[in-house]
Parts: structure tokens; C-alpha cells; sequence
């Protein structure tokens, strides 16, 4: 069904971000999270972005102290959803402006309402940076 | 550092991050998972903003690991907060705490419908997303037609309909019972008109996931898929936004070429035209650039547009550039464009017959083979173990074992396994293939489970030229000095049941071979100690004439172990203890073991065992498929008894061959039955194995693999197992069912060329036929709806005697969405209406899911209709005088029906009514010839009387030049006009004393001659 999980993971292996588009129970989501953290942290540059874990293939991508691990099932296109990691970056780039930890740290829920304008039950919703933007703008703009 | 609006949040997010231990985490959690409980408890003094923040903090613990088990009330409730911020929390929140089947999201259903159908848009998007991540079946059934009314508003805003559109997916998906879209297809056509390109990417989602239960309704929507790729391909009306580093929106374009490959085919010539001329565009316009996002993204594009061509150039005009880019691509440096370009060889390798093209590549994919990225690694391997066939076997064989011995832990079982597969499937002989397996032993031991060790010692017993050879190997490496206990236990057994063909060279004398297999015995485990007690008695008999040292040796180790705890080794050491007492009787107990049944390897299903990483065994199981094996079959059933259900075959007519596989299927039972799986130790089954002569003559029935129970062998005897490749029949009640009527599916096929035959979740068969005379062909087409590979696949037809039928080779693996074309070639030998049946079965999950179809290769399909004069018609219905060649029904219980539409039935059935021939305006004459290579072409009269009083009754004479073909013929059409033509029967003839219709009075002929 497409994205199964998102992370964002410190290198320290600190989770700052997780959300799900399928159910596991709270042992499950740690296993797992501890497993892939150790498997994509230690691969380093020259090697490849995908990493094949369990049923799940990880595409991940690193920005500075930042590790975005993305969850699909085998029938995902991997660049693509390469791609669609930078393309989350690029739009919380352009809401914080260069983006940091801190700021999805700290801003954890507009981290999530990014994520929730974007992804959609492991689908796709919306690539435009615009039309993901618009509604925490609307509500900065009220508050 | 900037703060968040909520302070509280941003203060506890500091303290957790300024831990500086775990514990200290944990501490600080604690208290504050304290403190939230509190202020939730006296719920009074909150303010929306106080359980906004709370509820966050929640979530922040969640994410940090730790269970937080209450709160989901509040969060809940927040849903129904009147102002936006709340209830964006209350649906964030709630959509990460609980699932589908949380209690508390059933209190939320009114407040989320209300928001659904209400006025404000950001209220309906949180709500549309809610639902679209964990919306169950409650959800499902109130909200379906709701959201469904959204999606295709015209007056909703796009930011509303794109979510809509992933909502419906989501509550088909789990509910696909509740959310009906029968007559979807115009919807979906309508959606995939839709300018906007946010609401079309999650349009495009929802159609995959229809596309993929069923493209049969969707054809409509394929050429709107294709302007879509055209559209995007020409960079046409696409906004800025949409576009990615220059190229427009490729997640749209790759999920567009994603639905395209659920549709086997594409028959418009100007569509697929028009589709290949954008796919060749992406094919060659796809350069390297500098940008590695843009880079990215359009390879993301290409390999999607690769996939697309794989799945549907069977004209292969353009695979061989596909061929060549992926060469390219499996030597470039960059590791992405490398490890994609092994993983989609591996998949073209499954759709087409490219292994020649591929097989160039070798060199270079085994430079991968030890490539430092263990994910690159993988793929090299998978793709290796799927292009291996007999030519390259040695090459790629003694490759992995080189790699073998310094592949990482992860891979080493793997790699073990594989190779020892490959060894015995393409070994281009046999010493090769021990060598190869004493290799894999040697190097790494660990990794090789019994299956593999007992596969040699099946493969030497049954190849006598192989046994002298295999025992010199296993001699020779017990020389070395610290083996694997595997190697122990193989070259034990090896060397006990041939050391003796060794005898005249040096080291190889009786007691030389036991002094070197001795000296292992203390190094060993318990149950190889039984192993080598065998091997001594072996040793000690084939000593001619007894050596009385040796003897005393052997004697010392079985008194030794005469006591022994353990209960099997004790006994091997009382009974060789006796029986080597026996002298002559000795010889006839302990002879050597006969030859096994011919099996297929349980390797493969040893290989299906290691599912714990299923990403790696793609290819495992694509081998698998191609070699099924039996003992799978066996293990994998567990049939809890052994009655054989043989009604499921006689669900359909069977043509008269089948009685040999009930036979076979009750044999497998029976066999199956007996044996409990797996989990007794292999010591058990070897003195079976040693013991089973005692008990029987003939083959020893014990497998190596299967008989792990100690049954010694006494049942299951005379290779029933190789019967049991049936065996899944009895698991025909499979929770997985056909879609549509099978029934009425062949009902529709008798009438017509193509359709489809069967369906189900997994699986569709459709079918094209064309007829010439006596000769047909099928082409079956078995498409996999699945997004995995489907294995096991096995295609059987079950000829009736008066067909020839030829099925050209089913591959037993499907790939994912794709579809395979098997012609079948029909020979009509004489006139019957003996249905061929095609027995049809694959493996999904583990469960085997089995049907027999009945094929339309029908009495009809050889009838060619022919216009005849009335002269010529009445001539030949004279001459056609009476019985046999001229028959006479009364037929009863006939579907009532106007003139017309028999005269339309008739014709379907390629019966050319001729109208005007007969002067009753009630009756129908027709004519058609029919064709069999017994008897040529031959021509056939038919003429209808009814009575216009009674539709359901009417008289039928059929007339021909064959007695056989006019009484099949006869009976065929009735078959037609009955009610329920397959299940009812057709009415008993009618008796004589019914009443008469009021043609009947005098014979048709007659009045047909009269009337001329």
C-alpha cells in the first residue's frame, strides 16, 4: 500500500519524529525503530540509499545530523520516494528556513500537519509546497 | 531555539532532550505522564489550550517509546472542540494514538461525520484525513457515501476532493463489501479527467487500488491514463508547484505508470501507440545530470516507464533497449542507479526471456556479488540465483562459494542455501554437485541445515556410479584436521554404506576407515553418536572375512554405550550389539540401503523457511516455483486426516483420466498422514533409515526429510510420495474465492472466443479462442493481480479421450501484476461432450488455492454454421431416414423463450437457423457442419418444432451422418434450451404416456416433405 512509516532519526539513534500508516503496537514500533536505526546509521556514503529490512524496504537520506527513514512495501518506486524525502525537507525549508532538528524538535506538530498535508494512509496527497504550507500559514496567521 | 506556542511543551521537550541517561529519560516521562494524569482527573480547571498542550506531550511520549494507556479520551474529545487549533490536535493526535479498532474512535464517529458533511473545509479535510488513516468498518458504513458525494462534487475545492479521494481508498480497502463501487468505472474516468494535479495524484491512488481488484471495469480508463502520461510528458498545462526540479510531478507520472501495468494489455493500436511514443521519449530522453535531486526524480521516471514496457511489449520492440539500459546501469559507480538496476534485471528476468542477453552481464553482476554495500550485495545475489541455469551453473556455483567463505554472518545461510539449490538443479554432473556440497560443508557448516547433507546422501545412494567417488571425498576430508560435525555425519554415513567399494587403496581398509571416523566420536554431539554407531555396524559387516580385532573394537564402543542415557543411541547399541552376533544374518539386515523414490528437493521449502527477511527471497521463491516440491507439499498441508476429499474432484465433469490421481491423492494422504513434521531429531529417521529392511522389502520409505517421526518406515511405501504433488486438493476450501460465477463464466465462454474464465482475488485466467475446422487454439492468459510474485503455479489439463490437448509450459512463477500468455492447442477426434478440464492451482501466502475449470472447448466450437438450400436441406433430411442417424426428443422444462431469441441461441451456438426452410412460422430448422478428425467435416440438420401454448416443451430432431455425433449433438442442444443448463439436469426423457404436443401427430419429415 505504499509508505508504511516515517522517521526522523538524530544520529544518536534519538527518534524526533514517527508516524505510522499501519498499525504496530507500541514493542513493535521500538523493535523495529532500534533494528532499522542500527542497520541505516552505520552505512555511510558510497552505499546505496535502500535497505531492505523485514517486509519493508527503507529508503533513507540524511541532512546533517538527520536521518529520514521512509517504510514502503516492495512495490514502491524507491527514487521516488527518495525525492518525496527532499521534497519534505524543501518544505520545511521553506516554513522554518533551513531547517534543523531543533525545529521539527521543537515544532513537532507542525512537523506533523507538514507530514498530514503530504502523506495520506501511505499515499501521496499533495507535492505542491504551496498548497502544504497553506493551512499552518492560515494558522499562524490566526494566532 | 525558537519555542513552540505551547511553553509547557517546549519546557518538557527540553528536559527529556537534557537527559543524559536513559533512566533519567525515563524519570522525567514518568513524572510527567504523573502530572497529565492529574490535571486529566479533575477535568474542571482545563482549558482547550491546557489539554492541547497535554495531549501533545502525550504524543511526544508515544514517539519517545513509552506507553501511554490513557488520555485517548481526551484527545478524542478535543475532535469536537468548536475551534480549529483543538480540533486539529484532538484528529492529529488521534490519528497516531489509536487504531481502527480503539473503542474510544467508535465516540468520535458523530463529531467526525458532522465535521464530514459540514460547511468548513479545514474542518472536512482533518476529518477526510482522520478516517483516511485508521477508519474502520463503522466508519465505513456511515461515512462511505458521504465521502463519496465529496469526491465527486463539483462544488468542492480540490484541497477537500484530494483527500476524499485517499479517504474512499482507504474504507475500500479495509471494507471493500460495504463501499460499493459497481458502476465505478465512469466515476473513475470522470476523476481522471480532473485538471488539478493534487486531486489527480490521490485520484490516481484510489484507481490503482480499483484497477488492481479489478482492470475488467476499468478499460474505460486507460486511455485517460495515457493523455495523463502525455500530458505530463509534454509538460502540457502543468503549474509550477507541480513541478520538480524541471520535471513535471514524477510521484504522478510514476503512480500513472503504476496503473497502467494492472491492465494486461493494451489493445488500441492508437493508444498504445501513443503510449509507447511517451515511454520511448522517457527511454531516451533520460540523460545523467549534475543535480542529484533532478537526477533522482527522473530515473525515478525511467525505471517506472521500464517496468511499463516489461509488462507490455510482448512485440519486445523495445526490450532490448530496456536490456540495454539496465547494463548500463548495473556498471555505473552511482549505488541507487546500480542497486535499481540489479533489482529490475532480476524482475525483466521473471516477465521475459531475456537470459541470453543477460548472461553477458555475469562478470560484471558478480562484481557486485562483493560490493561493500550489503543492500547492492542482495541484489547481486538474487539476480545471479535467477539467471543460473545449466550453462552457467559451474561459474556462478563456485562463485558464491568463494564468496561464502567471507560473506557476512546475515548472508551466510542464504548463500549456503542457494548455492546448494543451484548445485542440484543445474549440476552438469553429479561428482560436481557432491564436491559442491562437501564444499559448502567445509566452509561453512553452521549454515548448512540437514536438508542439504541428507539431499547428497539421497542423490549418492540412488547413483551407483557416484558412490565410490563420493566416499573418496568424504574419506579424504576427514583428514583434515578440525571438521564440521555436519562433515562428520555425512562422511560417516557416506563411508559406511561405501567404504567397502574403496577397499584396495591406501587408508581405506575397514579398520583404518573406523579408526578415522572414531576418532571423531568424542568431539560430537548426541545425535550424530547414533550416525556413527550405524557406520560402525556397516564397517563391521562388509569386514570379510571378520577381522576379530575390529570386531572387538566395534563390540567395546556398543557395550560402552549399551547404558547410555540418551534412549537412541542406546538402542542402535543393543541391537548392532546382537545383530553382529547373528553372523550370516548380519549380512541380509545391514545390506546396503536401496535406492530412495525419486523426490523433488525439500531444499526449496527450506528456503521458503527463512522468511524472516522476505525482501531477500524474491528469487528464492521464483526458483521455487519452478520446482515445486513435493515434500513441501507434504509439510506444508498438514492434512489432520487422511480421508481424501475427492468430492472436490468430482466437482466438474472429469474426463475419464482422472481416476489414476484419485488413486494419487489417496495415496499422498495416506503417506502424509503418518508423518508428523519437522520436529523430531534426525537420529530418529536415520535408523529408520538403517532399519527399515528388517521390517519390508523393497525401497526404504524413509525420506530423509519427511519421515522425521520414526515411523521406520513401515508405511507409505512404493514412491507414494511422489504422488503427493495432489495432495493440496484437499485444501480446496481455501479462504480464497473466486470472483463472479465460475459457472456462468463458462456458460458465457461457450457462446464466445474471449473472456474471462476465472477470477479472484490473486488470480485472473482469461482466454482467446480460434477455431479452424477440427483444430483450435487457446491462449490462456494468466495474469497475477497481486503485487507479489505468485508461485506454485500449475496448470494441468485433464483431457477428455475425444480431445487432444496440448498445453505449452506454464512458468510457475507469475510476477507481480503481470501477465503470461499459454497457448493451448486443440485436436477435436470425434463428437463428445466430454468437457476438458483445467486444473488449475497456485500458492498464495501458504495457503494452496486450487480449481478445476472446465475449458469451453465444446461441441459447439466445431460447428462451422453453413447457409444451405432447401433443396439441398430436404434431400439429406430424407436420406437421413430415422435412428440412429436421425433422432427425436420430446424435450421438457425448456427456459421459456420467444422464437427469436432460440433462433439467437441457435446461431450462438453456430447452429445456422435457416429461416423460411420450414413453412410453420413455430418452428426452426437449421444447419451447420461439425468437424473431428474421425469424422471430417459432416454436415448436421436440426429442426425445432414449439408449441406456442407451452414454451416450455418442444420437440427436437436432430439429423447427421455420424450416430454418435447426432445423439451428442442432440443432447448438447438441449443442454442449451434446459433451465440452468450445467447444474440442473436436463429433464428426464419424456415418458411415454405424456401427453403429446400437438405437432407430434406425425413424423417431422414426413411433414416436411409434405409441405414441399
Amino acid at each position: 500500500m505504499g509508505i508504511r512509516f516515517i522517521l526522523m532519526v538524530n544520529k544518536q539513534g534519538q527518534t524526533r519524529l514517527a508516524q505510522y500508516y499501519e498499525y504496530l503496537t507500541l514493542e513493535e514500533r521500538r523493535a523495529l525503530e532500534g533494528e532499522i536505526v542500527r542497520k541505516c546509521l552505520a552505512r555511510n556514503e558510497q552505499q546505496c540509499s535502500f535497505v531492505e529490512h523485514r517486509n519493508y524496504k527503507i529508503v533513507y537520506r540524511r541532512y546533517a545530523s538527520l536521518f529520514f527513514l521512509v517504510g514502503v512495501d516492495n512495490e514502491e518506486n524507491e527514487l521516488a520516494i527518495l525525492e518525496f524525502i527532499h521534497l519534505l525537507v524543501e518544505t520545511m525549508d521553506r516554513h522554518f528556513g533551513n531547517v534543523c532538528e531543533l525545529d521539527i524538535m521543537f515544532h513537532l506538530e507542525k512537523a506533523h500537519f507538514m507530514l498530514e498535508e503530504m502523506v495520506m494512509n501511505g499515499c501521496i496527497v499533495e507535492t505542491s509546497k504551496t498548497n502544504i504550507l497553506a493551512p499552518i500559514q492560515l494558522m499562524d496567521k490566526a494566532s | 531555539m525558537a519555542l513552540s506556542g505551547m511553553r509547557g511543551l517546549s519546557v518538557f521537550i527540553s528536559d527529556v532532550r537534557n537527559c543524559r541517561n536513559k533512566e533519567q529519560e525515563r524519570l522525567r516521562v514518568d513524572k510527567e505522564l504523573g502530572n497529565i494524569r492529574t490535571r486529566f482527573k479533575n477535568e474542571k480547571g482545563l482549558t482547550p489550550y491546557e489539554k492541547k498542550k497535554y495531549v501533545w506531550k502525550m504524543l511526544y511520549i508515544y514517539m519517545l517509546g513509552y506507553d501511554v494507556d490513557f488520555g485517548h479520551m481526551e484527545a478524542v474529545s478535543l475532535i469536537s472542540a468548536p475551534k480549529y487549533p483543538e480540533k486539529q490536535v484532538g484528529y492529529i493526535v488521534t490519528s497516531c494514538l489509536l487504531n481502527e479498532n480503539h473503542d474510544f474512535l467508535r465516540l468520535a464517529i458523530n463529531a467526525v461525520r458532522n465535521d464530514i458533511i459540514g460547511r468548513n473545509e479545514t474542518f472536512q479535510c482533518l476529518a477526510l484525513t482522520l478516517v483516511g488513516n485508521i477508519g474502520g468498518r463503522e466508519f465505513a458504513e456511515s461515512l462511505a457515501p458521504d465521502v463519496q458525494k465529496l469526491l465527486l462534487s463539483s462544488s468542492c475545492r480540490p484541497l477537500v476532493r484530494k483527500k476524499a479521494a485517499l479517504c474512499l481508498l482507504r474504507l475500500f480497502r479495509k471494507n471493500s463489501d460495504v463501499v460499493n463501487v459497481d458502476g465505478w468505472s465512469d466515476r473513475m474516468a470522470q476523476l481522471l479527467d480532473e485538471r488539478d494535479l493534487g486531486v489527480l495524484t490521490s485520484s490516481m491512488s484510489l484507481f490503482v487500488a480499483l484497477v488492481a481488484n479489478n482492470h475488467e471495469a476499468y478499460w474505460s480508463c486507460l486511455p485517460k491514463c495515457v493523455k495523463i502520461m502525455e500530458r505530463l510528458a509534454r509538460n502540457q498545462d502543468v503549474p509550477q508547484e507541480y513541478t520538480y526540479y524541471g520535471i513535471p510531478s514524477p510521484w504522478l507520472q510514476v503512480k500513472t505508470m503504476r496503473a497502467l501495468q494492472y491492465f494486461p494489455t493494451i489493445e488500441d493500436p492508437s493508444i498504445r501507440r501513443a503510449l509507447f511514443e511517451v515511454l520511448q521519449r522517457i527511454l531516451m530522453g533520460t540523460d545523467v545530470v549534475k543535480n542529484v535531486n533532478k537526477n533522482n526524480a527522473s530515473h525515478a521516471v525511467l525505471f517506472e516507464a521500464l517496468a511499463l514496457v516489461m509488462h507490455l511489449d510482448s512485440e519486445k520492440e523495445m526490450m532490448s533497449q530496456c536490456v540495454a539500459l539496465l547494463g548500463k546501469f548495473i556498471a555505473v559507480r552511482e549505488p541507487n542507479i546500480r542497486y535499481l538496476g540489479l533489482e529490475n534485471m532480476t524482475r525483466m528476468l521473471m516477465v521475459t526471456d531475456v537470459h541470453e542477453i543477460i548472461k553477458r552481464h555475469q562478470a560484471q553482476i558478480i562484481t557486485s556479488l562483493k560490493d561493500p554495500d550489503i543492500s547492492i550485495r542482495r541484489r547481486s545475489l538474487d539476480l545471479l540465483y535467477g539467471m543460473c541455469d545449466v550453462s552457467n551453473a559451474k561459474d556462478i556455483v563456485e562463485e558464491l562459494l568463494q564468496y561464502l567463505a567471507t560473506a557476512d554472518f546475515a548472508m551466510r545461510e542464504e548463500l549456503a542455501l542457494k548455492a546448494a539449490i543451484l548445485a542440484e538443479k543445474f549440476a552438469p554432473d553429479l561428482s560436481w554437485y557432491v564436491d559442491v556440497i562437501l564444499q559448502l560443508i567445509d566452509k561453512a557448516g553452521d549454515f548448512v541445515s540437514d536438508d542439504i547433507w541428507f539431499r547428497v546422501v539421497q542423490f549418492v545412494t540412488n547413483n551407483e556410479d557416484l558412490q565410490p567417488y563420493a566416499a573418496l571425498k568424504a574419506r579424504e576430508y576427514l583428514d583434515k584436521p578440525a571438521i564440521h560435525e555436519t562433515m562428520v555425519k555425512v562422511s560417516a554415513y557416506l563411508l559406511g554404506e561405501y567404504s567397502h567399494l574403496l577397499a584396495r587403496r591406501p587408508g581405506c581398509s575397514p579398520k583404518e576407515i573406523f579408526a578415522i571416523i572414531h576418532e571423531k566420536l568424542p568431539t560430537v554431539s548426541t545425535p550424530t553418536i547414533p550416525i556413527l554407531l550405524s557406520t560402525y555396524a556397516k564397517i563391521l559387516m562388509h569386514s570379510q572375512p571378520p577381522d576379530p580385532e575390529l570386531q572387538n573394537q566395534i563390540w567395546a564402543v556398543y557395550s560402552k554405550y549399551e547404558s547410555c542415557i540418551d534412549a537412541e543411541i542406546q538402542q542402535r547399541a543393543v541391537e548392532y550389539f546382537a545383530l553382529s552376533k547373528k553372523g550370516a544374518a548380519l549380512m541380509d539386515i545391514l545390506a546396503e540401503m536401496p535406492k530412495f523414490p525419486e523426490r523433488q528437493s525439500s531444499l526449496i521449502k527450506k528456503a521458503e523457511d527463512t522468511d524472516a527477511d522476505t525482501a531477500e527471497l524474491s528469487a528464492i521463491k521464483l526458483r521455487a516455483q519452478q520446482q515445486t516440491s513435493n515434500a513441501l507439499v507434504a509439510t506444508d498441508q498438514r492434512p489432520t486426516n487422511g480421508a481424501p476429499q475427492v468430492s472436490q474432484l468430482g466437482m466438474v465433469m472429469i474426463p475419464s483420466t482422472s481416476d489414476a490421481e484419485h488413486n494419487a491423492v489417496d495415496q499422498g494422504l495416506t503417506q502424509a498422514n503418518g508423518v508428523s513434521v519437522n520436529d523430531a531429531p534426525p537420529t530418529a529417521d536415520m535408523l529408520g533409515d538403517l532399519l527399515s529392511p528388517l521390517a519390508i522389502e523393497g525401497p526404504p520409505a524413509v525420506s530423509t526429510q519427511l519421515d522425521h517421526n520414526g515411523v521406520h518406515g513401515h508405511e507409505g511405501t512404493n514412491g507414494a510420495d511422489d504422488a503427493l504433488a495432489l495432495a493440496p486438493v484437499e485444501n480446496q476450501e481455501s479462504t480464497v474465492q473466486p470472483i463472479g460465477d465460475i459457472a456462468e463464466r463458462f456458460q458465457a465462454l461457450c457462446l464466445k472466443d474471449s473472456g474471462v474464465l476465472y477470477e479472484d482475488p490473486y488470480v485472473q485466467i482469461g482466454i482467446k479462442a480460434e477455431w479452424r475446422g477440427h483444430q483450435g487454439r487457446f491462449v490462456l492468459f494468466l495474469g497475477n493481480k497481486n503485487t507479489a510474485p505468485l508461485d506454485s503455479v500449475h496448470a494441468v489439463i485433464l483431457s477428455p479421450s475425444h480431445l487432444k490437448l496440448e498445453l505449452s509450459l506454464v512458468p510457475e512463477v507469475i510476477p507481480p501484476r503481470a501477465q503470461v500468455q499459454c497457448p493451448l492447442e486443440v485436436v477435436n477426434l470425434r463428437p463428445s461432450r466430454d468437457v476438458a478440464v483445467l486444473d488449475f492451482s497456485y500458492k498464495f501466502g501458504s495457503s494452496l488455492v486450487n480449481n478445476k475449470l472446465r475449458l469451453p472447448a465444446v461441441l459447439n466450437k466445431f460447428l462451422q454454421p453453413i447457409q444451405v438450400s432447401a433443396e439441398e436441406f430436404f434431400s439429406q433430411w430424407r436420406s437421413l431416414a430415422g435412428p440412429p442417424l436421425k433422432l427425436q426428443e420430446v424435450v421438457r422444462g425448456v427456459r421459456p423463450m420467444s422464437l427469436g431469441e432460440m433462433a439467437n441461441l441457435l446461431n450462438s451456438l453456430r447452429l445456422m437457423v435457416c429461416p423460411g426452410l420450414d413453412p410453420n412460422a413455430s418452428n426452426l430448422v437449421a444447419s451447420t457442419t461439425f468437424y473431428s478428425e474421425s469424422t471430417r467435416a459432416m454436415l448436421c440438420l436440426v429442426r425445432i418444432e414449439t408449441d406456442p401454448a407451452d414454451r416450455t416443451q418442444l420437440r427436437m430432431t436432430v439429423a447427421s451422418g455420424d450416430p454418435a455425433l447426432t445423439f451428442e449433438l442432440k443432447e448438447f442442444i438441449k443442454e442449451h434450451l434446459v433451465i440452468i443448463p450445467t447444474t440442473a439436469k436436463p429433464p428426464a426423457p419424456a415418458p411415454q404416456a405424456a401427453p403429446t404436443p400437438p405437432i407430434a401427430s406425425s413424423d417431422p419429415g414426413a411433414l416436411l416433405a409434405g409441405l414441399l
